[in-house]
């Protein structure tokens, strides 16, 4: 792993990962970054099913109850990140980047938009016209459908958790939640709007060029 | 000196930030750099540290809280420094926290002695509806159990989970903690108390008394939602309801007519309720004011007439909603709402079919009710409640002015409605609209059956 301070990024694919592993995983590698131990990271991965809570989420928009969510397998986890409900689960890439928004990219709006542009250029790829929305619909849309979210938390400028990219995700488990607290979402993946199943190492590999070149990162590939 | 802590600017065009929650509390010893609270935009949270070292004096927002950037969130300094006064005090001082320990709260099992010394302040008191609203909404049954057993208020274990949820560790740490008080009156056995915290007023009756012989049930998430949405509608509308007596002969006759045919030909059934959607989507476009929601003094009149339909499952009340029930005919809208109660009993239904209706139906008449006053499901203005229908004696006048008495299949039609939007002529306006339909209305759509 390559010193901090030279503001490289390491991308890593880390293939599935439960939920409670990832958030210690991201945890301890703020702690690393803030302590200068480590320079940024950014881990794709995927998780086994399950329903995150983030700090806006109310216990109502988790629809389902006890006994369809152990049929189905979902754990429901809390998290520290902004933003309602949502589902992660196989099928949908998640990207957890851990950068250090300090001195010169200190604007949270503009990070958000930033991921959201990762996300379009990368949809792009993979034939997709996407747009981001604002405020109260932030995240990554095709027309009226919703293919990506975002939440995030930060502490000292440093950013944990990210985004949520379905690519070939089975939507129906959104039937579970009110996603994000909205009204009438429909979700889509890359599956859903081109029939396309590209496997989730490959829309990684892209997703990670994009975020190089929109944080203006040079990537180092572990 | 008192330090202020200002809300930060979070990016160039964000000018405000929601504070999401605090992670300490007033009178807690901070570091410079050490987390305070937390704010929430545009789905990110971040964590805010204090800018200096001290003793949180005062806390000017909280949770929930939208505050705009560069405002006074909170005052740090020396113990016992009094902050130059902010606009509403927020923290109890030294003299108040030894009365509110030596009066022994409703809910605690310990013995009466001021704790002055020894308790952490109980949380900063916030407005009524954010602190008892962590309460209430936040901890498990575990957590409530063990505050229960050890005799434990819960407003006064500061609580990092979610929303200042008091987290099974918050519980076991406070119980732990050598400061706590645990003996009992009589120095031995506690006796499990409930844990509702009082309600401002002061006035508050516990749920159940110690040696009460009680079950204790976790209500399932469908029940939480349902009994946390009858007391916020209750609060938040004036509730007033009227009844109307529907003559459904008419509709009662088409039906007879047309069921078989109809059954054979869309294989499904034609039950009253298609005729009862068709009536109350004209009426709602001839009413916009009972299609409309409040939203402080705005009227926000909906575009779309989407009527939901209050179903009653075994596991707890659900309401589908029919969305454009006015661009549906008699056919359109039996297979729909077939279709969402059909679902809704086999959890079917997905997020979008729950969300965004505009009126909502409820039938307590399926199960005998002569009328009901139903609860308005928010954030809409009003709810009809339908009555059962049955056959009834009625005085029918003929052309002559003659009286008799006819026998006509007829119902208790109730609608409750808010009055901060909707008076009673606006109501009787759509309930006779409703009648009017019902007396005059041919549903010639069925001829074809």
């Amino acid at each position: 792993m390559p010193q901090s301070g030279a503001q490289q990024l390491e991308v890593s694919y880390l293939g599935r990962v439960e939920y409670e592993d990832g958030v210690a995983r991201q945890e301890a590698r703020r702690r690393e970054v803030l302590s200068g131990e480590a320079c940024e990271a950014l881990f794709l991965l995927e998780h086994p099913h399950v329903f995150t809570l983030g700090r806006n989420a109310r216990a109502s928009d988790v629809l389902a109850d006890p006994e369809w969510l152990a049929e189905h397998r979902v754990t429901v986890a809390e998290t520290s990140r902004g933003g309602q409900v949502t589902y992660h689960g196989p099928g949908q890439l998640v990207g957890y980047p851990i950068v250090n928004l300090d001195p010169d990219r200190r604007d949270l709006r503009r990070y958000v938009q930033d991921l959201q542009q990762v996300l379009i250029r990368t949809l792009a790829d993979f034939g997709l016209e996407a747009e981001s929305r604002a405020q109260p619909e932030i995240g990554v849309w095709v027309g009226e459908r919703k293919i990506a979210a975002i939440g995030v938390h930060v502490k000292r400028w440093v950013t944990i958790h990210g985004f949520a990219l379905n690519v070939t995700t089975d939507l129906t488990f959104f039937n579970g939640i009110v996603a994000c607290g909205l009204d009438r979402v429909e979700m889509a993946s890359i599956e859903s709007l081109t029939g396309r199943r590209p496997p989730l190492d490959e829309v990684a590999a892209v997703a990670g060029r994009h975020f190089g070149e929109v944080f203006d990162r040079p990537l180092y590939l572990e | 000196m008192a330090t202020e802590v200002l809300m930060p600017q979070m990016g160039e065009s964000i000018a405000e930030g929601t504070i999401t929650r605090w992670l300490v509390k007033v009178g807690d010893t901070v570091e410079r750099d050490q987390p305070l609270f937390e704010i929430s935009t545009d789905k990110v949270d971040a964590e805010i540290p204090s800018p200096a070292a001290g003793v949180l004096l005062e806390m000017r927002g909280n949770e929930g809280d939208t505050v705009a950037v560069n405002e006074v969130v909170a005052m740090i300094g020396e113990a016992g420094e009094s902050a130059p006064p902010a606009p509403t005090a927020a923290a109890p001082d030294a003299g108040e926290v030894e009365k509110e320990a030596a009066q022994p709260a409703a809910s605690v099992a310990a013995s009466p002695e001021p704790a002055a010394a020894a308790q952490p302040a109980p949380a900063p008191p916030s407005a009524p509806g954010g602190e008892a609203e962590r309460v209430r909404t936040a901890s498990s049954p575990v957590v409530r159990k063990i505050a229960a057993e050890h005799g434990v208020d819960l407003a006064a274990v500061a609580g990092s989970g979610i929303h200042g949820r008091v987290t099974k560790k918050d519980i076991l740490a406070f119980v732990d903690a050598p400061s706590a008080q645990k003996a009992g009156p009589s120095g031995t056995e506690i006796v499990a108390a409930p844990v509702e915290r009082p309600a401002p007023t002061g006035f508050y009756v516990a749920p159940f008394t110690e040696g009460e012989r009680v079950e204790i049930e976790p209500m399932s998430k469908i029940r939480q939602i349902t009994s946390a949405h009858m007391t916020y509608s209750k609060a938040t509308s004036a509730h007033v309801t009227t009844v109307f007596h529907m003559d459904l002969s008419k509709v009662h006759r088409a039906r007879e007519r047309a069921k078989a045919g109809f059954l054979r030909a869309n294989g499904t059934k034609l039950t009253y309720m298609p005729f009862i959607f068709k009536a109350v989507a004209s009426a709602l476009k001839a009413n916009p004011k009972l299609n409309a929601a409040v939203d402080g003094t705005n009227i926000v009149y909906k575009k779309d007439i989407n009527i939901g339909m209050a179903v009653a499952l075994d596991w707890g009340l659900l309401v589908p909603v029919l969305r454009n029930a006015d661009e549906l005919n008699l056919t359109g809208l039996a297979r729909s709402a077939n279709d969402l109660a059909d679902r809704a009993r086999s959890k079917k239904l997905s997020p979008d079919e729950l969300k965004g209706g505009t009126f909502t139906i409820t039938n307590p008449g399926v199960f005998g009710t002569l009328f009901g006053t139903p609860i308005i499901n928010q954030p809409q203005v009003a709810i009809l409640g339908l009555g059962t229908i049955e056959k009834r004696p009625v005085v029918a006048t003929d052309g002559d002015g003659n009286d008799s008495i006819v026998i006509k299949p007829m119902s208790y039609f109730a609608i409750t409605y808010d009055h901060r939007l909707v008076d009673g002529a606006d109501a009787d306006h759509f309930m006779n609209n409703l009648k009017r339909t019902f007396l005059e209305e041919s549903w010639s759509e069925l001829d074809a059956f």
